[in-house]
């Protein structure tokens, strides 16, 4: 689904990601971690055509990068965008709506199926109970969820996150989590997910890359990748304070209390 | 399941919302006529409406009307206050249009269609045109509606240029670039109101804008530029809509950002300056006009556009017929008169406020 072919990209000369290998197959479920300036932002925005490598390739859905449009890219990768300042008044559904910008016929705008599109994701991200409200007064987990709904509605084989729990307590983090287990696990659909908490990532995603310096260091099950060697190298912390599943007790017991996304 | 059915059941609802963009247009389609007869009716010599519309379907639409009005009332209706209603009316649609895709692009609140330097860089095109001791009339059209159209370009193109648009998140840099050569162009305007002597009476009109001077020359010159690029606008809605969020995030919705930004920015520009070289810079319309609309059917780009055109041709009307009454005052400043606490009370009617 996506091949990242030793991928370098620069910002300005200075290098952001170096010699970059990453394939993800359809219906993988990924998550990026690493230290601030890893580059793990940068890679997303190079899977999404935002930045020119320098050097390397990157395939999306089986065709470069280079060769397709911003609609093309757009129909087979939906990425959560992080939490904008809207300059007017927009209620919720009209946010999720711009999720089938894509899609939608380009001078009358929204077809039946994209409404039902919009109408199936708020029923599965759950924001329904908002419908109505301006989503600027919404708060910053509800909006992260709005935002999620957008990226559903945009229906893309390929989902990507930046951050999606950064401003989420640990309830609506595990919330969102469980969704993109479900996206993943009853829809198929392909998770690339950028994460802070390492301990969420190891718990929730089978595949975990890890970056340092713009370089790609491990990339495997969490236990394999996140080893403590590993984590004391890249992080510079002391590996006991990261909880890896097998002793992930706190957050399995978060997980229990709260309600099944799906 | 309770969060699903509900979720349903409000959504089903949209409908009766979404008819509401019907009902507003429609209502408006009806208050710009009777503005535009009002307009046409009164003035200095007031024509009664029977007969402004006899006179009217008897000229432009060839009916043979048995005649009740006088010569000269059918002059001053067809030859003076027909083209200049109309020239107020394309105007207007042509400022709302352009302001309400400056406040998109630019994502915000406060952009209007001089944002970028038009109104300045026309200024300056008109003041120059007065100073210059040429005298040019093309198809009624002097150097001075020339230079004030150029200027008007010009100025964006510098400040576009300027302002190294290349990447994502550069609107700041935009705004902020027009307000420098704005600043400048200022200051060129300020000299040459000073060095203007007997023409700074003229300049003066120009800064103030109006429509006593339209004809139907000027109207039928205008309206193409001002009418086709606001199309091409309405036709690019889902760009304007894309960049609600963001420019990154307008891109991942699959719109060519820079592409975009550049065509609906130079679009808005064009309907601007087409639009400032016949009446002169008025604001207000093309400020409020996009908001009030924003308030009734949402920020949606595919219905605020157009309705934004119908509202700022019934609002510049509106104006040039109150201009008119009150005794030929500038129409900037009744659009400034009425436009500044209407948008007052709209702000502060709605909850939420508007975040800069």
């Amino acid at each position: 689904m996506i091949r990242l072919e030793r991928l370098t990209v620069a910002y300005r000369g200075r290098p952001a990601l170096r010699d970059v290998d990453l394939h993800v197959d359809a219906g993988e479920r990924v998550a990026l971690v690493g230290p601030n300036g890893a580059g793990k932002s940068t890679l997303l925005r190079a899977i999404a055509g935002l930045v020119e490598p320098v050097v390397g390739s990157v395939e999306l859905g089986g065709s470069p990068l280079a060769g397709l449009d911003r609609l093309a890219i757009a129909r087979r990768l939906a990425v959560v965008p992080q939490l904008p300042t809207l300059p007017f008044a927009t209620a919720v559904e009209e946010v999720v709506a711009l999720g089938r910008l894509p899609h939608e016929h380009p001078i009358r705008g929204l077809r039946p199926v994209d409404r039902a599109a919009i109408a199936a994701a708020i029923d599965r991200v759950g924001v329904g109970h908002l419908l109505g409200r301006d989503a600027r007064e919404l708060s910053l987990g509800e909006r992260q969820l709005v935002l999620l709904a957008l990226a559903v509605a945009q229906g893309a084989p390929v989902l990507a996150l930046d951050e999606p729990t950064v401003h989420l307590d640990l309830r609506h983090q595990v919330e969102v989590m469980e969704l993109l287990v479900d996206l993943n696990e009853r829809d198929g659909t392909t998770i690339v997910a950028v994460l802070h908490d390492v301990g969420l990532a190891a718990h929730f995603f089978p595949r975990i890359v890890v970056l340092d310096r713009g370089r790609l260091v491990a990339d495997g099950p969490p236990l394999q990748a996140l080893d403590a060697d590993r984590i004391r190298d890249v992080f510079g912390v002391d590996p006991a304070l990261v909880r890896l599943p097998a002793e992930a007790s706190e957050l399995e017991s978060a997980r229990a209390i709260a309600p099944s996304a799906g | 399941m309770t969060a699903l059915t509900s979720a349903r059941t409000t959504f089903a609802g949209r409908p009766r919302v979404a008819r509401r963009p019907v009902v507003i247009a429609g209502l408006g389609l009806g208050v710009l006529a009777l503005t535009v007869i009002a307009g046409v009716a009164a003035g200095s010599v007031f024509v009664p409406p029977g007969d402004t519309l006899a006179i009217l379907a008897h000229r432009l639409l060839g009916l043979d009307i048995a005649t009740t009005w006088t010569r000269a009332q059918e002059t001053i209706v067809v030859d003076l206050r027909l083209p200049r209603v109309l020239t107020a009316m394309t105007v207007g649609a042509g400022l709302a249009v352009a302001g309400a895709t400056f406040q998109g692009v630019l994502r915000n609140p406060l952009a209007d269609p001089y944002v970028l330097g038009t109104a300045s860089g026309a200024a300056l095109g008109a003041a120059v045109a007065v100073l210059v001791p040429v005298r040019t009339v093309v198809l009624e059209f002097g150097l001075l509606h020339g230079l004030a159209f150029l200027g008007a370009l010009g100025a964006v193109f510098v400040v576009y240029r300027l302002s190294r648009v290349g990447g994502h998140g550069q609107m700041t840099s935009l705004l902020l670039t027009g307000y420098a050569v704005g600043s400048l162009l200022a200051a060129g305007l300020a000299l040459a109101m000073y060095l203007s002597g007997t023409g700074l009476r003229q300049i003066f009109a120009y800064l103030l804008g109006g429509f006593e001077a339209a004809s139907w020359v000027r109207f039928a010159t205008a309206l193409p530029l001002v009418l086709g690029a606001s199309a091409l606008m309405i036709s690019r809605a889902r760009a304007l809509n894309g960049f609600l969020l963001g420019e990154e995030a307008a891109a991942h919705l699959g719109v060519d950002v820079r592409r975009e930004r550049a065509i609906l920015l130079g679009l808005a520009s064009l309907a601007t300056a087409a639009a400032v070289a016949v009446s002169g810079l008025i604001g207000f319309v093309g400020l409020v006009a996009p908001h009030v609309v924003r308030l009734a059917v949402g920020p949606n780009a595919r219905l605020v556009l157009p309705l934004a055109a119908l509202f700022g041709a019934i609002l510049m009307v509106a104006a040039d017929l109150a201009a008119r009454l009150v005794g030929e005052i500038p129409v900037g400043v009744v659009t400034a008169v009425i436009g500044a606490p209407f948008f007052l009370v709209l702000l502060r009617r709605t909850r939420a406020g508007y975040e800069l």
